[in-house]
């Protein structure tokens, strides 16, 4: 009996060892580990200081300066600051629910960066159900928004937090709604497949090289106002409101767990415009129908040296970069809505386009 | 456990807060019923200007009433005045609306002359009314800087600050103060203009001129403002006039009211001043006559720039100011509204009884009647276009 079982746990390692070579699994899991944290870390600083910049450029003012070349370094000095900074919990705030809640909004920031294809073959893991898992993930962020709004026992961070529910309710559907547009058209939950398939869409057995921004230009709008409600940036940023609420849920926070909801934001910021690059601008296409160099197959675009991976990647973080530059500017130029205003705009304006986008994406689907 | 197992009136998370309840109670069966909630806006809150405190009852999100507490900042302003002679004061006066340091000082300058019966040279008057002109600007621009930042515009906040930087270097080259000038005596001006002074005004102007379309834009002509803005808070101009407001806030219900203009003051009869007057007295309106008094103040600076004769500037005084006995009270233009000066002299070197009626103590008590069934949103929207000076308040 023992022999026997012996034989068959045997033959399963084997079994499994030829599957997986298990050095090759280690690295390739280590590599995509370090890819994804240094994404996760480096990006949203690479946009914060963009922020700072730009919006000093368009307020007619210099940013920082003095930390680092033409103050680079600010975002990693108020790093510092913030490790330095007393850890304050309010006497009746509930304390577990208060310290976990801005790694719950954090964690799943990161948690969407594993499926972001970013250049041929650089994505840590191509999940069939890759834009399903990306917006389930996204939508966890909220939760540790609305805990943080609760456990500060702050009226100020009450209203945030409920805000921040609200506002996580109303924009929810229009995003999912636009999304599944893409997917409905490209045939695909998996990421990489919407962008493959940007690139090889056939209309009536011709193939295009079509970015779904062109025929889906409504639901570009919808997703980037409901991104952006989703994220509360301005002018959607009701659940912060500086001055109303003083800093809605995040009044109470200092320290790092304020740097961890501000990473947050950023993260959020990067993961949302990634999410909009693949789905509706062609990933890491420089142009409709221009190949990336050194680069073969599908529309000059999946069989790639390492040169070609490069630009790819190159092309794919200017596009995000370029987004998040919209974001900036929409902060600059505009104050912030009513709560019931931006509710209003979500189920009256937005949720019935969204469906009217998926009804004509899906005919024309159907059509063609 | 379901809901009826809890007790009769128990205390949900987070209630406990020291001080304040959350008055979030399960009452009764512990059906889901509601309480009012207390919500205390200020003195730190960035909304209120300073150190007034509004106190919010609250159904959800809708104010149900509002209670500004006033007092936090109280200095006995008017106490102190009796302690002080009549150039001393004037350092006094410039700070209790440190915003319009100017303006206040011209008004207690003129309360002095009147009782002194005093002949202020030519000159000096249009001195006064340049800097005084130039102080509203100053004024104005913070206020529509910060209505931006209460509504989450940041932008207008640093346009603000580029126009008002270099106002107070204009000032500062006149008076030595960027905040507190004791530029006026009685008897005119301190000192004459600097070299240079008009020139630099005359360029001032025009630049300024430009530079507000920025807020027309940024602000007026946008869609999110607007939504923010017109309809939100009405004040109707009999509610107005009952509370004794006055300025822009006045201004904006359509009552064309203004001291320069029914009392003209300094050489004001001789310039065209106008005044913009709003529609519906909503917080758009409000705004929006306190961009137009801007362009106003432009334009009265324009006229002086070239009506200003050359003359001294100051007449002699006495070591000693003595005010002969009786009393006297003079209004002028504040940038709010506004702002009297009752003074009563018993013939010493110090007032007997100096009393203000100050333009933002008005405009704070409009604020129940506007605040009341507003959304906490609309509430800050109103209390930034209700324009006040804490320190106007708690003099």
């Amino acid at each position: 009996m023992s022999e026997t079982l012996t034989t068959v746990s045997a033959g399963l390692l084997a079994q499994t060892a030829g599957l997986l070579d298990t050095d090759t699994f280690l690295l390739s899991v280590a590599l995509k580990v370090a890819l994804v944290l240094g994404l996760f870390f480096v990006v949203p600083l690479v946009v914060g200081y963009m922020e700072h910049k730009a919006m000093a450029r368009l307020q007619h003012r210099r940013g920082p300066m003095f930390a680092g070349p033409a103050g680079s370094l600010q975002l990693v000095a108020d790093g510092i600051k913030f490790l330095q900074k007393e850890d304050v919990i309010p006497r009746a705030a509930d304390r577990w629910v208060f310290a976990i809640a801005p790694g719950m909004a954090l964690v799943p920031a990161m948690l969407i960066f594993f499926v972001l294809p970013l250049a041929p073959g650089l994505w840590a893991q191509d999940l069939e159900l890759g834009l399903f898992y990306a917006l389930a993930i996204t939508s966890i962020s909220v939760l540790g928004v609305m805990m943080g709004g609760w456990a500060s026992a702050n009226k100020f961070s009450l209203i945030g937090g409920l805000r921040a529910a609200a506002q996580l309710i109303a924009y929810e559907l229009p995003l999912i709604l636009a999304a599944i547009a893409v997917a409905v058209q490209a045939g695909s939950l998996s990421l990489v497949s919407i962008v493959e398939s940007q690139a090889t869409f056939t209309i009536a057995g011709t193939n295009v090289n079509l970015w779904f921004v062109f025929p889906q230009i409504l639901g570009f709008g919808i997703f980037f106002v409901a991104a952006l409600a989703e994220l509360s940036r301005p002018p959607f940023d009701m659940p912060i409101a500086d001055s109303e609420l003083v800093f809605g849920y995040m009044t109470e926070y200092t320290g790092m767990k304020f740097a961890m909801y501000l990473l947050t934001e950023y993260a959020g910021m990067v993961s949302m415009s990634a999410l909009m690059v693949v789905l509706y601008l062609g990933g890491w296409q420089i142009l409709p129908g221009v190949p990336l160099p050194g680069c073969e197959g599908a529309g000059g675009l999946f069989d790639c040296g390492a040169l070609g991976t490069l630009i790819g990647l190159g092309v794919t973080l200017g596009k995000i970069l370029l987004l998040t530059f919209v974001m900036v500017w929409l902060r600059v130029a505009y104050p912030r809505l009513r709560e019931d205003q931006l509710q209003r705009m979500s189920w009256l304006v937005l949720v019935p386009l969204s469906l009217v986008n998926l009804a004509v994406v899906t005919v024309a689907k159907v059509v063609f | 456990m379901s809901v009826s197992d809890l007790s009769a009136r128990e205390t949900i998370h987070p209630a406990s807060a020291p001080g304040e309840s959350l008055n979030l109670e399960i009452v009764g069966d512990g059906a889901f019923t509601t309480a009012d909630m207390t919500l205390s806006v200020g003195p730190a809150h960035p909304a209120t200007h300073g150190v007034l405190r509004v106190v919010l009852e609250m159904d959800g999100e809708r104010v149900k009433t509002a209670y500004p507490v006033i007092g936090y900042m109280h200095r006995g302003f008017e106490k102190l005045a009796e302690h002080r002679d009549f150039r001393q004061n004037l350092a006094l006066v410039n700070r209790h609306d440190w915003l319009s340091g100017m303006t206040n000082e011209i008004g207690l300058a003129l309360t002095v002359e009147r009782m002194l019966e005093m002949e202020v040279p030519e000159r000096a008057q249009w001195i006064r009314m340049i800097c005084a002109e130039w102080n509203r600007i100053l004024n104005h621009l913070l206020f529509i800087g910060s209505y931006g930042l209460e509504l989450g515009a940041i932008t207008p906040m640093f346009y603000a600050t580029r126009e008002r930087e270099r106002i107070q270097y204009l000032l500062e080259a006149a008076s030595g103060g960027r905040l507190h000038y004791t530029y006026n005596q009685p008897g005119g001006v301190k000192i004459d203009l600097p070299k240079g002074f008009l020139h630099q005004s005359v360029e001032l102007v025009a630049d300024v001129k430009k530079r507000l379309q920025d807020f027309d834009d940024l602000l007026l002509g946008n869609e999110i403002f607007q939504a923010r803005t017109k309809g939100v808070g009405p004040l109707s101009t009999d509610v107005a006039l009952s509370y004794g407001v006055s300025g822009p806030t006045l201004q904006a219900t359509g009552i064309p009211e203004d001291v320069r203009v029914s009392e003209p003051y300094l050489k004001y009869d001789q310039v065209e001043v106008p005044v913009p007057v709003g529609e519906n007295g909503d917080s758009f309106d409000r705004f929006y006559c306190l961009l137009a008094r801007m362009k106003a103040s432009c334009h009265i600076i324009e006229q002086c720039h070239d009506m200003i004769p050359a003359g001294p500037v100051n007449v002699k005084l006495p070591k000693m100011v003595k005010a002969p006995e009786g009393a006297t009270y003079v209004r002028v233009e504040n940038p709010l509204g506004s702002l009297g000066y009752w003074l009563e002299s018993d013939g010493g070197r110090t007032p007997w009884r100096l009393k203000m009626r100050t333009a933002s103590f008005s405009n704070v008590q409009v604020l129940p009647y506007l605040l009341e069934g507003t959304l906490v949103p609309d509430a800050i929207s109103v209390l930034g276009s209700v324009f006040f000076v804490v320190g106007d308040v708690d003099r």
